[in-house]
């Protein structure tokens, strides 16, 4: 084979192994990193040795038996048994059988134990989706960095600091138990939607989305969904798949904001939708759908419908309701109140909006007075409708939702 | 490995767990051979900081800061690794008063 393409060969194994060979390689060296400077080791060695011996059939057992070696060996050269201290009695007990490395369930395995060791609970937040990035991604920290708008130091500091805690408090490395899995599974979909929301809802900044980020969680949302195929692993799938699709219809060539009702539906995604329908129903069938798989639904609604007034509002509203018995907050009961506005007329839900600012509820929650805003606005309460809107607009923090506000305040005037 | 589980209470909430609680918890550990010492401490208020600077000793009333929350007891346990260890920690009865810190031991270098 030419040299050319093996090194070809070899990027493409990387893109598709290397994550992988990482999550096997923490497991049998026991060390974070250690296992990263071997999976490195292991890819130098095969730029040396493929090119003149052949690429391996099985390249992912190679990867994995040569990272573990070089790693047994530079333990041994430096004499570092200090950070691999059990090592030195691995090294001694004969070489495990490969095949037991390249079994497909060995290393589905490792890929989710790397994802709920991440994803401990017992790791700040913002450390357990730096580290899921970093290590079950493999974004390098200066991407992770960008996508989040912090200095690139900090966010380093923050991995080495999560690594520290996994190896000093002995984070065990470990898919949880069944009894304990539900609890430590909504952790790892936490943070798979938190990185979704922020690619999706920049929090801030410039532009309405960060695509690298949503993409990202997608592909971390389908592998946990085809390592771990439960209704709400599915349901998140969904939910992300179906906001995703109508992405390109989301903003305009100059990127300002369109909201649901005044997007071009022929943009929607249709392979997105399709896929995420389908997972919406085999999560609901499955009469395990958590809070996930129902926004999901909710979603697949509007997805299917041609226009706003030819939506499902009825089905809406009693999907909010469902969602609002699972997890009462009142962010789902503003929601529940727009598509009762859009079912019943837009005094129903200024009513209930009402109620809930009353309570002291969503005072500073900017989507709360926007909502009340236009649904004054479609009753002619002009008045009512500024203020709120000029609350929503006070409280607001990112660009193109601040220029819609303003547009609709100018049309007010109008 | 070992944890250091130290508990912490707000000093009206010092007796809010019975002592019998806490003896049978302790209890139970010690069945399971995972405790290897466990003590109740008198509130911060009859506690001395001593410390040492250029070979003179300085001591003073009280804890060096004051906090909410003080240090109640601990728990000195064996676990596996830190899911057990907090599994563990669960079972502390003043966790439901207050709040209990698990930390893990450190080994000293030679």
């Amino acid at each position: 084979m030419a040299t050319d393409s093996v090194q070809q060969t070899i990027e493409a194994v990387y893109q598709s192994e290397s994550r992988r060979v990482l999550a096997t390689l923490i497991r049998l060296l026991g060390d974070f990193d250690a296992a990263e400077e071997a999976l490195h080791d292991a890819f130098r060695a095969a730029l040396e040795q493929w090119p003149r011996d052949g690429v391996p059939s099985n390249a992912r057992a190679w990867l994995v038996s040569a990272g573990r070696f070089k790693a047994i060996d530079a333990a041994r050269r430096q004499k570092r048994f200090d950070a691999l201290d059990d090592l030195g009695e691995k090294a001694d007990v004969p070489v495990i059988d490969t095949a037991a490395w390249a079994d497909e369930q060995s290393v589905e395995d490792d890929q989710l134990r790397l994802i709920f060791t991440c994803c401990h609970p017992a790791l700040a937040p913002d450390a357990q989706v730096a580290l899921t990035l970093r290590e079950v991604c493999g974004l390098t920290t200066e991407e992770i960095a960008r996508a989040f708008l912090t200095p690139a130091p900090t966010l380093a500091q923050r991995i080495v600091r999560a690594k520290g805690k996994i190896r000093d408090a002995r984070i065990p490395y470990e898919v949880p138990a069944r009894a304990e899995l539900p609890e430590r599974l909504d952790a790892v979909l936490r943070v798979i939607y938190l990185v979704f929301n922020e690619g999706y809802a920049a929090s801030s900044g410039q532009h309405v989305t960060r695509h690298d980020l949503s993409s990202e969680a997608i592909r971390l949302g389908r592998l946990l969904a085809e390592l771990l195929p439960e209704a709400e692993a599915k349901g998140l799938l969904a939910l992300m798949l179906l906001h995703d699709s109508r992405r390109a219809a989301r903003s305009s060539a100059d990127g300002e904001l369109i909201l649901l009702e005044d997007q071009d539906r022929s943009l929607w995604n249709r392979d997105q939708i399709e896929e995420g329908t389908r997972l919406v129903e085999e999560a609901l069938g499955s009469g395990e759908a958590g809070p996930y798989a129902i926004q999901a639904a909710i979603a697949a609604v509007h997805a299917g419908a041609v226009t706003t007034a030819a939506t499902d509002w009825d089905e809406i509203v009693g999907l909010y309701g469902v969602l609002l018995g699972l997890t009462p907050s009142p962010v789902v009961e503003l929601n529940r109140a727009v598509a009762i506005a859009m079912r019943d007329g837009p005094a129903a839900g200024v009513a209930i909006i009402d109620a809930i600012l009353a309570r002291g509820d969503l005072r500073d929650y900017r989507l709360a007075h926007a909502a009340r805003a236009e649904l004054c606005r479609r009753l002619g309460r002009t008045s009512d409708a500024r203020t709120s809107f000029e609350r929503a607009l006070a409280l607001t923090r990112q660009e193109p939702e601040r220029r819609l506000l303003e547009r609709r305040l100018a049309e007010l005037s109008k | 490995m070992k944890y250091l589980c130290l508990v912490y209470l707000e000093k009206d909430k010092l007796h809010a767990v019975p002592d019998r609680e806490c003896m049978a918890c302790g209890n139970s550990f010690r069945d399971r051979g995972v405790l290897l010492a466990a003590e109740p401490l008198e509130p911060t208020d009859t506690a001395t900081t001593v410390r040492v600077r250029n070979g003179k000793t300085y001591i003073t009333d009280g804890p060096f800061a004051e906090t909410k929350e003080q240090l109640a007891g601990f728990y000195l346990l064996d676990a596996r690794d830190l899911n057990e260890a907090i599994q563990m920690a669960t079972k502390i009865p003043p966790a439901r008063e207050g709040s209990i810190e698990v930390r893990p031991v450190r080994e000293l270098v030679p």
